[in-house]
């Protein structure tokens, strides 16, 4: 292609875009519109998930040995709790600084010389995280299978209800996502077909007189993709510019929650939407334009 | 010799043989129709000929001129223009093969967005001539078909006969070998009518091979050309200086 033509086809594609500036507007909000329910869906799943995961982050389970077994001992089984893959951090809690903690408390300021010796020797214990709180039975089953453990502290509840928060997360967001699609497949497919019949009559003029189909083809694609970068850019200002208006009015309304509620910085949201958008935008409108101009192309 | 100039002779040389528009025991059936639109005809056009193809309506005119377009493929016999047998034509090769070409319709077929300058100068742009020929080009064939003054018409402001030198511009812009004629004066008044066949005349007398389908008794009987009857998809007569024998 020459590159006057290469202007002239650019200068078509603009020129159809405000030709048909309805099927234009009507075709950019059609995007727009289930582009911008995927962004607000993806940031409502997002945070929840984020918030889901600082809470999980907390969840922890503690190890307490029989009193005979050995230092060195522990500090094996220690090693093994460390290994396994669930574990995300294990932490350990000698007898002194169990006794340095809860000395002050029990006997005052001068706990160290009321008491001989440190009553809580054997205290001692790991305090360990997980990756997974789902995994959190699994754990715990292990560690109570050991002859050296004494006793187990875990909250069964808390971890229940944060997987099966999860997997209530991943089921809506799968069927959501399938809804979105279709509803976006059956608008997009809607709107193009109206569009074209005012092009069928200009496809065969242009076939008529000689033109390649890349020739026909060319201002037509270059239009749905404008119309697909268009339908991307207006929901992703939207959420750009009220993402921390919502945010703050959610926590406004529900401070008693401030420490649980913390939200994923605009950024992090905006690195994932801001390129899903303009590459599902500029790809449906690439492929709607072409396919449907292609259908018309057999002339 | 290049093995593009050998072929241009070959092509040359068939079409002295065989004539610039050929069509042999050609049928066309359209798929779910009844009889066929084209039954067994055979036809030979020489280069340089003015020919008038007239007949009832659902004769089978259309189906001809879209079958010599390579719009459609005959479902038997072959069809020959330029040298070129359409149903060797790969579809890659028939935007080039359609630029030799003119062709205008009843219906005019303009882009009604654009001026008379732009309708014309599309057909240049299609075939991607430097933009100096193209402002050289368009204005003098605007000339010619007697538009000159009203080249940045709109073309829907334009009237019927006006319409048509438009569509005749583009047609011939790129000089064509062969004009195709699809009842061009069918929604023209007399007056225009005659205007657009006076055109299609001195176009051939440049050297184009021109094509009219036509319904109009009163101007092919008075320009004695050769004139093709068809019926029910069939040639029922073919004769020079012919006339239009209107049975209706
Ligand atoms: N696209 C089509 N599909 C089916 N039948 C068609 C189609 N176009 C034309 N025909 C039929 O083919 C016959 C010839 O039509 P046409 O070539 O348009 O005739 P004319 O131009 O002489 O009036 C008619 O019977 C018409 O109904
Ligand atoms: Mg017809």
């Amino acid at each position: 292609m020459k590159i006057r033509s290469l202007f002239y086809t650019l200068g078509q594609g603009f020129r159809n875009l405000f030709k048909n500036g309805w099927y234009s507007l009507a075709s950019i909000a059609t995007i727009g519109a289930c582009l911008f329910l995927f962004c607000i869906f993806y940031s409502v799943v997002g945070n929840l998930r984020y918030i889901l995961n600082n809470v999980e982050k907390g969840v922890s389970v503690q190890v307490f040995f029989n009193y005979d077994v050995s230092e060195e001992r522990v500090q094996e089984i220690g090693k093994e709790i460390r290994n396994r893959v669930e574990v995300s951090k294990v932490i350990y809690h000698s007898d002194e600084e169990i006794w340095e903690t809860f000395g002050p408390v029990w006997a005052g300021e001068d706990y160290d010389e009321v008491y001989m010796e440190n009553p809580l020797v054997g205290e001692h214990n790991f305090e360990v995280y997980l990756n997974d709180v789902s995994l959190q039975s699994s754990l715990v089953t292990w560690l109570e299978s050991m002859n050296e453990v004494r006793k187990v502290n875990y909250s069964e509840i808390t971890a229940n209800t944060l997987s099966g928060v999860n997997l209530i997360i991943a089921y809506i967001s799968i069927g959501i996502i399938v809804i979105l699609l279709a509803v976006s497949i059956f608008l997009i497919n809607n709107t193009v077909r109206v569009g074209i019949s005012v092009r069928t009559e200009e496809i065969n003029i242009m076939k008529y007189v000689g033109a390649t189909d890349f020739f026909v083809r060319a201002p037509f694609v270059l239009e749905g993709m404008i119309i697909g970068a268009l339908g991307a850019a207006l929901p992703l200002a939207l959420t750009y510019n009220l993402y921390d208006y919502v945010l703050g009015y959610i926590s406004g309304r529900f401070s008693v929650l401030a420490e649980l509620l913390t939200f994923l910085p605009l950024d992090s949201v905006f690195s994932v939407l801001m390129p899903v958008c303009l590459i599902v935008g500029i790809g449906i409108g690439f492929l709607g334009s072409f396919i449907t101009v292609h259908k018309h192309l057999r002339v | 010799m290049s093995r593009k100039q050998l072929l241009a002779q070959k092509r040359q040389e068939f079409i002295e043989e065989r004539g610039i528009i050929c069509m042999n025991n050609v049928s066309m059936n359209y798929p779910e129709a009844g009889a066929p639109a084209i039954d067994d005809i055979t036809l030979r056009i020489d280069p340089g000929e003015f020919v008038f193809i007239v007949g009832d309506s659902g004769s089978g005119k259309s189906t001809m001129i879209r079958l010599l377009l390579r719009e459609l493929l005959p479902t038997s016999g072959d069809v020959c223009v330029m040298g070129y047998n359409t149903r060797k034509l790969r579809h890659s090769q028939i935007p080039a093969f359609r630029r030799n070409i003119g062709v205008v319709f009843q219906d005019f077929r303009l882009l009604k967005d654009r001026n008379v300058y732009e309708n014309v100068a599309f057909a240049q742009r299609i075939i991607e001539v430097p933009s100096r020929e193209m402002r050289r080009n368009v204005p003098s064939i605007l000339a010619m078909v007697g538009l000159a003054g009203k080249y940045r018409s709109n073309v829907k402001k334009l009237s019927g006969g006006e319409q048509q030198r438009v569509a005749l511009a583009r047609a011939l812009v790129n000089k064509p070998e062969i004009l195709l004629a699809d009842e061009p004066t069918g929604n023209l008044d007399p007056n225009n009518a005659w205007e657009i066949m006076d055109l299609l005349e001195e176009i051939n007398e440049q050297g184009t091979t021109v094509v009219v389908v036509t319904h109009n008794p009163e101007i092919v009987n008075a320009m004695k050309k050769r004139v093709v009857t068809m019926k029910r998809g069939l040639i029922v007569n073919d004769e020079e200086e012919g006339t239009y024998v209107n049975e209706d």
